[in-house]
């Protein structure tokens, strides 16, 4: 009987710490869902609610994310009103208090992070601006950095039983990612100062980190497609100021890019942008191993 | 042998919680240590900066102010049958719900102010104020709804358009058409909204499940507002949905509204071929099946995409039918079941252009007036209409969109009704529904 109570009770206690379930994280981005997997490991799950391919800002609130929201422990998103049509339906409908804003189960990235581009004017007919500042932050490893330094905590706040897996994880990461910017920043020494023209203002970080100079974008108005005449435009722009690359992310079209490389005799680079932008963009470090690569190969 | 097991679970599960509030303190501390020798391997890069400056300034008396949005729209239409002659024949609506295709001309449309904010950590709430072109304003919506439930439910109370269907509870300036479905307008009174409650549930699967009930005062139609301490309304609805790989999303749902309006009068067509005056007191159910998909190439809905909805509404109402209230009236049973559906498709075929078409059709079905069927006949006649459009949308908060359709609703007379319509809106970003 004895034996039996105590098989019991080391049955029990093992399969109460197993049924500790992995912690179920929502992630808007591919690059969140990538950083959180690195700290995270095995002890979390985690659902991304868009692809390298789909524009973070046009997304509608589609029946699979409330469904999984209604799911999660904790929510990863940019912030800076990137998600601003879609995230505050799926949390309001979720039914799940742990991810409303301002709880623990809420965490926006862009919070973390010195913003470029602020607006000092909110007017819409300046097009699709941001009050929060440029959302695309991601595009700079030193951003990640900080991000990944503010989610590790996040982590071990909501998830205090695994604090210790995360921080060393955390450590591990930060090492390995310091390393890699170093790497990165050494490789991308010769692109300092290259004049470069981009589809939509999505660069403004990886331009500020590696002293890229934008001198034209193909958007007239940041959210707003391409027009022949603003093209022309620009091509005018390339005669007298000429650039060395157009830049754009996988879900932007490649018929704007594709006329004015033609005329321009520039070449295009896409840039993969986050996590799965590109066939060798399969983890944060390939995502800049890629990106550095691809600007690199444009310049020579 | 029972109280020895009991013990060993009640062991078991005290255990590991006692283990679990013990660790945080331990972990904390090597936390804090692993912090500090990460502090200072990390000097060289920039540490963690500030938090990003917003643009609002910070502690100002406007910081808390809802998010507000002001939709602004007009219309210019033109019918070749008089629309003050307009009627769905053999669904007659009450003379206060409004249908059909509005005025010939020029005209405002609806102008709609909304303002929604979360109010505490418990609860959010939101105001949709409609401005009517004829100088009158009416509630729309104003509810107040759970955000602190857990477990997948939302509790909402106040006026709300109702969650059954699929378009019911979009408001008009997201429709894809200028005007609703004849099924809706025919059964619904163009849109079911009522003051009542709502509970909302959200199966915890990686399928969208959600199941819903509403209570309500039962004012509007099919209903009739009624001085009564109880509901006069009651819908329940679910409704399922998922993706299919990246492109694609589906939802379908089914749901039923019922009520026991009290003397409905709504004017009617006597057999006789006069107008006259009728009342229905008794029951109504609507059922309603809607199915919705969405497709854009991975997912990437900026350039390209497509949609695909339909939606078949059942009614059956059951009750006493008085004939010619204002004359001498004869109440007798009636019995009546009817049917209606549409099925439209969106398409965009390239950046901010958009062309749809909708085919609709209304089915009398049976009706049996009983003692009254030598005062009301059926009609024999089957409404349906045809409409396409196109839509050009600048950015995503203006729309300027041209519909034609082609309405026999009415029988005996095709209507060719052209709209020009304009649709902006301003303020707060307006959501993303799907």
């Amino acid at each position: 009987m004895k034996n039996f109570i105590a098989a019991w009770l080391a049955f029990a206690t093992l399969a109460f710490a197993h049924s500790a379930a992995a912690l179920e994280v929502f992630t808007c981005e591919p690059e969140w869902s990538a950083l959180v997997q690195e700290l995270g490991g095995d002890r979390v799950s985690v659902y991304v609610a868009t692809t390298a391919f789909q524009d973070p800002h046009r997304i509608q609130a589609k029946p699979s994310l409330l469904a999984r929201a209604r799911r999660a422990n904790l929510v990863v998103c940019t912030g800076a009103e990137l998600e601003i049509g879609w995230l505050p339906l799926v949390l309001r409908q979720s039914g799940n208090s742990a991810i409303q804003p301002n709880r623990p189960g809420y965490f926006e990235a862009a919070n973390y992070v010195q913003r470029l581009e602020i607006p000092t004017t909110f007017d819409r007919a300046a097009g699709d601006i941001h009050p929060g500042g440029n959302p695309h932050i991601q595009t700079d490893p030193r951003n990640i950095a900080r991000v990944a330094t503010a989610l590790a905590e996040r982590l071990a706040e909501i998830d205090p039983s695994s604090a210790a897996l995360y921080q060393t994880r955390y450590r591990d990461f930060a090492q390995r990612w310091d390393a890699a910017i170093k790497r990165w920043e050494q490789q991308a020494a010769p692109l300092k100062g290259a004049p470069v023209v981009v589809h939509h203002k999505a660069f403004s970080y990886l331009e500020n980190w590696l002293g890229l100079r934008e001198v034209a974008q193909l958007e007239p108005k940041p959210g707003v497609e391409p027009t022949s005449t603003h093209l022309v435009e620009v091509l005018d722009q390339m005669k007298r100021q000429p650039a060395k690359m157009i830049l754009r992310g996988p879900y932007n079209d490649a018929r704007a890019s594709e006329w004015l490389a033609e005329r321009a005799k520039i070449p295009i680079v896409v840039v993969p942008f986050t996590v799965g932008g590109s066939d060798k963009a399969k983890d944060l470090f390939g995502l800049f191993d890629d990106t550095v690569q691809r600007l690199l190969a444009a310049l020579s | 042998m029972m109280r020895y097991t009991l013990y060993a679970v009640a062991l078991a599960t005290a255990l590991p919680i006692s283990a679990l509030g013990a660790e945080p303190t331990d972990a904390e501390q090597r936390l804090r240590d692993v912090e500090q020798r990460l502090d200072r391997l990390e000097a060289p890069p920039a540490p963690t900066a500030p938090a990003g400056t917003t643009g609002a300034p910070a502690g100002s008396a406007t910081s808390f102010n809802p998010a507000i949005s002001l939709i602004l729209s007009g219309l210019y239409t033109n019918l070749s049958q008089d629309p003050a002659d307009y009627r769905i024949t053999g669904f007659p609506v009450p003379a206060d719900v409004e249908i059909g295709p509005g005025k010939r001309g020029f005209s405002l449309a609806e102008s709609e102010l909304a303002a929604s904010a979360n109010i505490d950590p418990y609860f959010y709430g939101m105001l949709a104020y409609a401005i009517h072109p004829d100088d009158t304003a009416s509630v729309e919506e104003a509810f107040v709804q759970t955000i602190a439930l857990s477990n997948g439910f939302t509790l909402r109370g106040g006026r709300f358009f109702s969650n059954i269907g699929y378009l019911n509870s979009q408001h008009a300036h997201t429709w894809d058409f200028v005007d609703a479905p004849l099924a809706y307008q025919a059964f619904l009174g163009t849109q079911f909204g009522d003051d009542g409650a709502q509970i909302r549930w959200l199966a915890p699967t990686d399928l969208f499940l959600e199941l819903g009930a509403e209570l309500g005062r039962g004012r509007a139609f099919p209903g009739s507002d009624r001085d009564k301490n109880g509901a006069g309304a009651a819908t329940v609805f679910g409704h399922v949905g998922g993706d299919v790989g990246a492109s694609h999303s589906w939802r379908a749902g089914l749901s039923l509204l019922g009520t026991s309006p009290r003397d409905r009068t709504f004017p009617d067509t006597s057999a006789a071929g006069t107008t006259v005056s009728n009342a229905f007191s008794g029951d109504t159910r609507v059922w309603i099946a809607d199915f919705v998909w969405k497709y854009a190439p991975t997912g990437n809905a900026t350039y390209t995409n497509f949609k695909l909805q339909a939606e078949y509404l059942r009614r059956r109402e059951d009750g006493d039918l008085t004939f010619n209230t204002a004359g001498a009236p004869s109440t007798a049973p009636y019995d009546a079941r009817q049917s209606g559906w549409y099925v439209q498709g969106v398409y965009q075929f390239i950046p901010y252009w958009r062309v749809g078409w909708r085919t609709e059709q209304l089915d009398r079905g049976t009706v049996d007036y009983a003692a009254n069927s030598a005062n009301l006949a059926s009609s024999g006649f089957d409404p349906s209409k045809n409409s396409v459009m196109v839509d050009y949308s600048p950015s995503e908060f203006s729309r300027i969109r041209l519909q034609y359709a082609r309405d026999q609703s009415r029988q005996g007379a095709t209507d060719n009704q052209w709209y020009l319509q304009y649709q902006m809106s301003l303020g707060a970003h307006g959501a993303h529904q799907f």
